[in-house]
This record gives structure tokens, sequence and C-alpha cells, in this order.
């Protein structure tokens, strides 16, 4: 609750801070302030230190899992706005507005990490979204940009309508917009046919969500689009949260209803989609920018892996895996902010001229790919080790693995460029702070990557 | 603590040797370095018992996993291999000049620590880690300061051997996985007592991974040209210590936890790898270039040793371990000699060298010492290792043991041949100003000489070392 109500205060404290302080390197300080105080007073719910005590009527329930992730999204944007926040500066004129609704989105996330009500689901979603819409097109001069917002929006509004009415249909079969009354064994019998749409429903519109091929044909026009800074937030944190809400929804439901409609064999569908079509696009990428989209799409697919298997591994894996790859994802962006050409001739040389980017970029690229000693093997080791927990569908892990292995290919494109061709690597100026936040970060990705009981053990406390 | 030190010190060393800049000061670094964990291998092999050697400490409780490592015979024969190599080599390419020196000496420094890692892991985990780690320094080092080809070449072998990899993750995630205990512990691995079918899936997980860091024919194809394109010294660390990454994994995690699904699938694996011996043979007979015919000749080899290996007759096992150690002394010898014509002469064509005997009789007679040992003729270390190979072999089947005997016949022919083309005939324009090889070049070449005649006339101490490795892999293949 804490952090629900305190990031939305936190927002319109951000509104009205733009109309006093004209300095945007301020505005970056207060946000910075807000999101440890946000960060803070979440820990503290985690400990059991309430500062509201609101009557929720069971629509939302704040567990250990919700309330980590909600650490683990305040956390992951605190770094963005640190490695980044010069960068959202440079994107128009009005910043306090963009911090702003980076809070109001924290403020979706945070409800859509522990809701219990599909009416809650809907609303954490909207909430989160509309901000996303505006900060797509805050490059308002860029048509590209505009073209963007439009998509986002008309893509959004549509998956999201694609949710309402599911919804509706599931609370006309059931009475309830309760996924704890729908997991109840007594109604599962009884599984009607309204039922059974909406949350084929409720699956289309997730899957829009978190751009699960065959849906994500935004993804790529709207992270290209978008003003950099915001694509790297959209693909991270955003990403992720709308993968908690996805697991939350279907941790109850498969079990039972798989009777009428093998749910199993949809996301399994749904799944090899993704990483073909993911990683197969990613490799043909002129753009780094737009390689990263493609490569989110592909991360996506193995993430959705913890929405296959369902169990508890699967939610350990799933708050790791939005971890490392929210955090090594914010690093590769914050170092292509700073590039001039983002293309893959862009980071030529770029080992000779910033070694230490490089060598952080290298880092985050590992972690990516899932090499060992970096966060990005764990997150792969636990979507993997939760299937296999299944103890069915193997074939499919081993088709992950092989596209993991694709993957190495347009990751490891980059890290050639900037070690082994010749080139300038021309980027901006970069001040001496960012540096030390990339290998601060570094450091972060590291050190999860041989010690991951970090995140885990805050799950069993 | 010994299998502690012997991970750390190169490791610690490597990480320092970045911040050196000046070309002299990181290659003693690397020298200094690398004598240290020669003689804290030394002091393990011989004096040390129990205890001090390996290390077990919590690392990932929830996962079941411990930062366990332990040494046995086979691991103590590797690492003293690996930690015999590492010095050699960095003296015998003493006089090599690399731009950005500190980095290069570092990063070979740090695959040492990773292969010393693999092979001491009695943990899964962990032994995937260093496995995966001994592979980032050596991609860097041959994609920077390889040869014209070297960022393609470098890039097939890292996906090649990453997607083996990760299948074997699979693998040993699905062992973990049927274990009661839900641990990662070579032991609780042993003790598994699995179905036909799940032997039969948990082998092609790992040995894929295995076939290909050997590499066995039809993996083999990333091989020639990462040796050819990466600089000699990393060439030597891959041919002489990281292929034997594949035979010890077989021998360690293949052989004793699916012994069903090895004796099920051994007949299809000994005859791709007699196909490999032959072809990589008559392969090597029509190459020009010294790098490549060495790196033929090597496939040639390892292939003789996955045979020898599934064949699973204690012989043969015990062949494999000598030759482990033998062909990674006698390949590393023919590197050094192909690095130093190479740095003479400015290539490796065959076509454009004769005559080199007469400029340099030192290295000549070196040279000819090493082809006798590729070629395993009796007196040096090689013929005792392939003797026990193919006596294996033989007793698993006759014609298939005759049919790869073929191989020596075809070895000598190419060995020779290069001999004959490189060091006799007349001297021409790219011969005719060479002189002897530098005095590290010699006495490096003189030390794994004496080395080769030695265990070629005593080899028991090899086998002595790895005796009880031996018995308790014919006791879990027999359970």
């Amino acid at each position: 609750m804490n952090a629900i109500i305190l990031s939305a205060i936190l927002g319109v404290i951000m509104m009205f801070s733009g109309i006093w302080v004209n300095n945007k390197a301020t505005l970056r300080w207060i946000a910075l302030a807000g999101l440890l105080v946000l960060l803070i007073s979440n820990i503290a719910e985690m400990y059991g230190y309430r500062i509201w005590n609101v009557n929720v009527h069971n629509m939302l329930y704040f567990d250990r899992f919700g309330l980590l992730f909600n650490s683990v999204a305040i956390g992951s944007t605190f770094i963005f706005v640190a490695l980044s926040g010069s960068d959202i500066n440079r994107v128009g004129k009005y910043a306090a507005e963009y911090y702003t609704l980076i809070f109001f989105v924290l403020t979706g996330i945070t409800i859509i990490s522990v809701y219990t009500s599909l009416l809650m689901l809907f609303l954490g979603i909207e909430i989160m979204s509309i901000p996303l819409y505006i900060l797509t097109g805050s490059d308002k001069r860029n048509l590209k940009s505009n073209e963007a917002s439009l998509k986002y929006f008309l893509m959004g509004a549509f998956s999201t309508g694609l949710m309402l009415m599911g919804i509706t249909l599931i609370y006309g079969a059931t009475g309830s917009f309760s996924i704890e009354v729908l997991n109840n064994p007594a109604i599962a019998q009884g599984v009607s046919f309204l039922e059974i749409t909406g949350m084929l429903f409720l699956l289309v519109s997730m899957a829009f969500k978190v751009s699960a091929a065959p849906f994500h044909f935004w993804t790529p026009d709207v992270y290209d689009g978008a003003p950099g800074v915001f694509t790297s937030f959209m693909a991270t944190v955003v990403k992720a949260a709308a993968f908690i809400a996805f697991v939350k929804l279907f941790d109850a439901r498969m079990s039972y209803s798989s009777a009428v409609v093998d749910w199993k064999m949809l996301l399994c569908i749904l799944i090899i989609a993704t990483l073909l079509i993911g990683n197969i696009t990613a490799v043909f990428q002129q753009s780094v920018k737009r390689m990263l989209a493609y490569s989110s799409i592909a991360q996506a697919g193995f993430m959705l892996f913890a929405v296959f298997s369902m169990n508890e591994m699967a939610k350990e894996g799933i708050i790791f895996y939005a971890v490392s790859y929210s955090l090594a994802t914010i690093g590769v962006f914050a170092v292509l902010l700073k590039m001039k050409d983002f293309t893959f001739e862009g980071y030529n040389g770029l080992a000779k001229s910033q070694p230490v980017l490089a060598f952080a970029n290298t880092v985050f690229l590992l972690s990516l790919a899932g090499i060992p000693l970096t966060a990005g093997f764990f997150a792969k080791y636990f979507m993997l080790a939760s299937v296999i927990q299944t103890g069915h569908y193997l074939w499919m892990v081993i088709v992950a693995v092989l596209f993991a292995a694709v993957s190495v290919y347009y990751y490891f494109r980059v890290i050639q460029a900037m070690y082994f061709k010749t080139g300038e690597g021309e980027t901006e100026n970069i001040h001496p702070g960012f540096k030390t936040g990339l290998i601060i970060l570094t450091v972060i990705i590291i050190l999860l990557g041989v010690a991951p009981n970090l995140i885990i053990n805050f799950l069993y406390f | 603590m010994i299998a502690v030190l012997l991970i750390l010190i190169p490791l610690l060393t490597g990480l320092a040797g970045f911040a050196i800049n000046r070309e002299r000061g990181s290659r003693n670094w690397a020298v200094l370095s690398s004598v240290i964990t020669l003689a804290v291998m030394i002091y393990g092999v011989t004096m040390a018992q129990g205890k001090q050697l390996g290390v077990d400490t919590t690392w990932l409780p929830q996962l079941g996993s411990r930062f366990a490592l332990n040494l046995d015979g086979m691991s103590k024969m590797l690492c003293l291999l690996t930690a015999v190599a590492f010095p050699l080599i960095f003296i015998a390419t003493y006089k090599n000049t690399y731009t950005n020196p500190g980095k290069f000496y570092a990063l070979m420094l740090l695959s040492q620590a990773g292969l010393m890692g693999v092979f001491m892991a009695v943990d899964c985990l962990v032994f995937y880690f260093f496995w995966e780690l001994a592979l980032i320094p050596v991609y860097f080092l041959c994609s920077i300061w390889g040869g014209e080809k070297r960022i393609a070449a470098t890039f097939k072998f890292f996906i090649y051997t990453f997607a083996g990899s990760l299948l074997m993750l699979v693998g040993i995630l699905y062992l973990y996985n049927l274990t009661p205990d839900h641990s990662f512990a070579l032991s609780s691995f042993y003790k598994l007592k699995l179905s036909a079918s799940q032997q039969n899936f948990g082998f092609w997980m790992f040995f894929i991974a295995f076939a290909i860091k050997m590499p066995i024919f039809p993996f083999h194809t990333w091989q020639p040209d990462t040796y050819e394109q990466s600089p000699t010294a990393v060439t030597m660390v891959l041919s002489g210590i990281m292929v034997k990454m594949g035979v010890f994994g077989v021998l360690r995690w293949l052989l004793p936890i699916f012994p069903d699904a090895v004796s099920k699938f051994s007949n299809v694996i000994i005859i791709f790898s007699i196909i490999g011996i032959l072809y990589a043979s008559l392969i090597a007979i029509k190459q020009d270039d010294l790098k490549r015919l060495i790196a033929y000749s090597s496939i040639a080899h390892l292939g003789l040793m996955s045979a020898a290996i599934f064949s699973q007759q204690r012989i043969g096992i015990e062949g494999v371990m000598v030759q482990m150690f033998n062909h990674g002394i006698v390949v590393i010898g023919l590197w050094i000699v192909a690095d130093a014509i190479e740095r003479q002469t400015g290539t490796r064509k065959f076509s454009q060298l004769g005559g080199l005997a007469q400029k340099a009789p030192g290295l000549a007679i070196l040279l000819v010492l090493m082809a006798f040992a590729n070629i395993a003729l009796p007196l040096t270390n090689s013929f005792v290792g392939e003797f026990l190979m193919f006596n294996g072999l033989f007793r698993y089947n006759p014609w298939m043991a005759f049919t790869a005997g073929t191989s020596v016949i075809l070895a000598a022919v190419y060995t020779l041949g290069m001999i004959q083309k490189v060091f006799y005939g007349s001297v021409n324009t790219a011969t005719e100003n060479s002189i002897e090889a530098n005095s590290n070049i010699r006495w490096v070449l003189i030390i794994l000489a004496i080395g080769i005649i030695i265990l070629g006339v005593y080899p028991q101490p090899v086998i002595n070392l790895t005796k009880d490795t031996v018995d308790h892999l014919i006791t879990q293949i027999q359970l």
C-alpha cells in the first residue's frame, strides 16, 4: 500500500515542482530522491511497516512476491533515472512531466503486482499504459515518435478492450472478479463456455502487453520510434511488470480447465513463435536499437516459461529474470543513448575510445546472452529449471537453448564491433559520474551472477 | 586448500595483469604467476594429502549447489599438465610481441584459472561455470590477437561450443531434478539409478557438448580454422589443454553416470571416431599449411582417445589417461616449432619452405623428435598411450582396432612428409636468411623432449597417478 499511495503523491509533487524549478538537473535530483523514498517505504512494508492502513476489501493482497517485485521495479527505475536522467532531460522541454509520468507508471505497476481482483488488474494496466502512450510521443517534433505513440495507443487500447471483455465474460460465468474465487475447485468443475472464452481473451490481451508473438507487431516500431530513454524504460520495468501480472493471472487458472482447452499447448505455441520471431529477426537488424527491440521479444519468450511451468521455481525465476534482464537492458540502452550512431558500425572501435563503456556494455550483453558469472545466467537457469521440474515438454527446453545460442550471434556482433573492429566509436560527452554508474551496475550484475540468493532470499525470509 | 590456490593464483594475477602496460613487466608477471602455480601444483601432487587438497563450502544452499573442488588422480594429472604447460608456453613465446601485452597475458592467466576449475570441480554447477569461464578469455584472445579471418573463425568456435554447453546445461538440470536430495554434487549424480530412457536423454545432452569440445567427427569443423587463426600461444592452450576438457568430461561425467547408454551407443560413437581419425589423417596429408596439418593431426589423435574411451576396457582407459598428458606435451612442442618456423621465415606454407635443417640443425633435431612422438614411435611417450588404447579397442572389436590402426601409417605419412618439406630439400628465398631459433625455444623444446623420452621409457608414474580414477570408473561402469 505504501508504494501505491506514495508513488501517486510523488507524481503530483513532481508535476508541481516543474512550475517552481526551472533547472532540469535539479528536477532529476528531486526525482531520484522521490524514488529513493518510494523504495525505502516499499522495503519497509516488506518488513511489516505500513504507513496507511486502507481496507482494500481483498481486491489487493500484499504478499511477499508482489512486494519484492515492487522493490525490484522501483530499484530498477532508480538506476534507470540515475544512469539516463540526462537523456530524459534532453528529450524535450518539459522534463518535470516526464518524471511525473514515470511515477504514475510506477503507481500502475505497484497495483498490478499485488492485485487479486480482475478489476484491479484492469485499473493497474490502464494506469501503467496511459502515461506510456504520452512518453512514447514525447519527442513532439519527431514524426516517428508521433507514429509510434499513435500505434502504441491504438494497439494498447485494442488489447485493453479485449481484456475488459474477457473480465466481463468471466464475471458473467462466475459472478466474481476475484482470482481466488476462480481458483476454487467447486467452481472449477462447472467450467463454462463463457469462462473459457473469457480466459482466452485475457490470454491474448496479456500476450499483447508482453509482446509475445503473434501479438508483437507493435513492439519494434514503438521501441524504435519512441525516444531511446523511454524505450529503455518500456522494455524493462514495464515489460517485467506485465509479466508479473501474467504469472499471477495464470498461476491459478491453468490447472483445472485444461480438460477443455489445452492451455499448455497454447502457451507452448506462443513461446516457440515468440522465440523464433524475436531471435531470427534480431539477427538481421542493422540498427542496435531495433535489434534490442527484437531481442526484448526474444527475452519475452524466455520469460513466458514462468507462465508455462507455474511452480515455485517459476515464481522465483520470474523475479530474478526481471531483475537481471531489466538491469542489463537499462545498461545497454544507457550506453546506446551515448552513441552518435545507432548502427552496429557506430560501435566500431568503442573499446579504444571509451574502454569503460565498452567493458560495461560487454558485461551487459553477456548477461543478456546468459553467460555464467553474470545475472543473466541464473535468469535462464531458473526458467529452464522450472520447466524441467514439471517433467514434461523437455523438447521445448532444447528448442529454447538452441535459440539462446542464436541470441549470442546478435549480442556478440556488438562486442565484435567494439573490440575487434577499427573505427572511431564516436560518443557524446561522457560525464565521469555516468562511468561510475555503469561500473556500479556492472558490479551488481556480476554479484548477482555469483550469488543469486541475494534476491531469492527475500522471498523466504 | 591447494585446489583454491590453483584457481586463485592465476585468477588474481590475471586480474592484476590488466593494469600492467609495459611489455617486459607483463611477460615476467605471467611467467612468475605460472611458475608459482606450478610450484603449488607440484606440492599438491607430491606432498599434500586428503583434506589439504580439496575444498567444500556452501555456495547456493537453496539450489543445492556447493562450491566443491577436489583432486583425484585424473584431476591431478590434468592440472599438472595445465600447470606445466603455461610456464613453458610463456617462456617459449617470450620473444613474441603483442599489442596491449598486459591484456594478452591477463586473459591467458584467466583461461588458466578456468581450466583448473573445470578439472577440479566435483559439483556440476561449479563445473558448468568453469566450463564457460575457460571459453570466454580464449574467445577474446583469438578474436583480438588472431590472424586475418579471426573474427569469423572464433565466432563459429564460440557459438558452436556455446550451443553444446547449453545442451549440457539442460542435461545437468535434468539430472539435478532426478536426484532425491536435489543436489548438484558429483556423488549424488553417481548414485542415481536411471532408467534406460532417462540415460539416453541425458547421455546425448552431455555427449554433444563434449563431442564439440574434443572435437569428434562430425562436430570438428570449427577446429582447423580456429587453430589456424589463433595466435600460436593460444593455439597451444586450445590444443594442448582445452580439448582435454572434452575427454575429461566424458570420463568424469558421461561414463559413470550413463553406463547403459554408453554401452548402447558405443558402437555408433566409435565408428564416428574412426571415420574422424581416417578423414582427418587423409586431409592432413593434403595440407599445405603447417598449422592446419597439426590441427588435423590433433583431430585424429583425439578421435582415437574417444574410440578408446567408448571401448570401455580398463586398459584402453588407462591408455587415454596416459595419452591425455602425452598428447598435451607433444602437441605443444609441435606448435612451438611451427611458431619458430613462422617467425623465422614469415610463412607456414610447405610450398615455400625447404632446407631449414641446414640453417637451423638444432631445431631440426628437436622437431624430428616431436614428430616421432606424434607418430607414436616406440621409446616416445605417445607409443605407450597409443599401444594401450589400441589394446583396449582391440578387446572391444578387432576390426575396429585394425581400421583405426591404419591411422598410425597415415600419421607417419603426413608427419614425415612435413619434416621433409620443411627441413630438407634446397634452401630457397624464404628460408635462406633463417637462423637457429632463440635459446628460450630451444630450452623449452629440450625440456619437452626429455619429458617425452622419460615417459616413453617409464610411463608408470602417470598410470599410478590416475589409478584411483580408473578403478572407480571401472566399478561405476560395471555396476
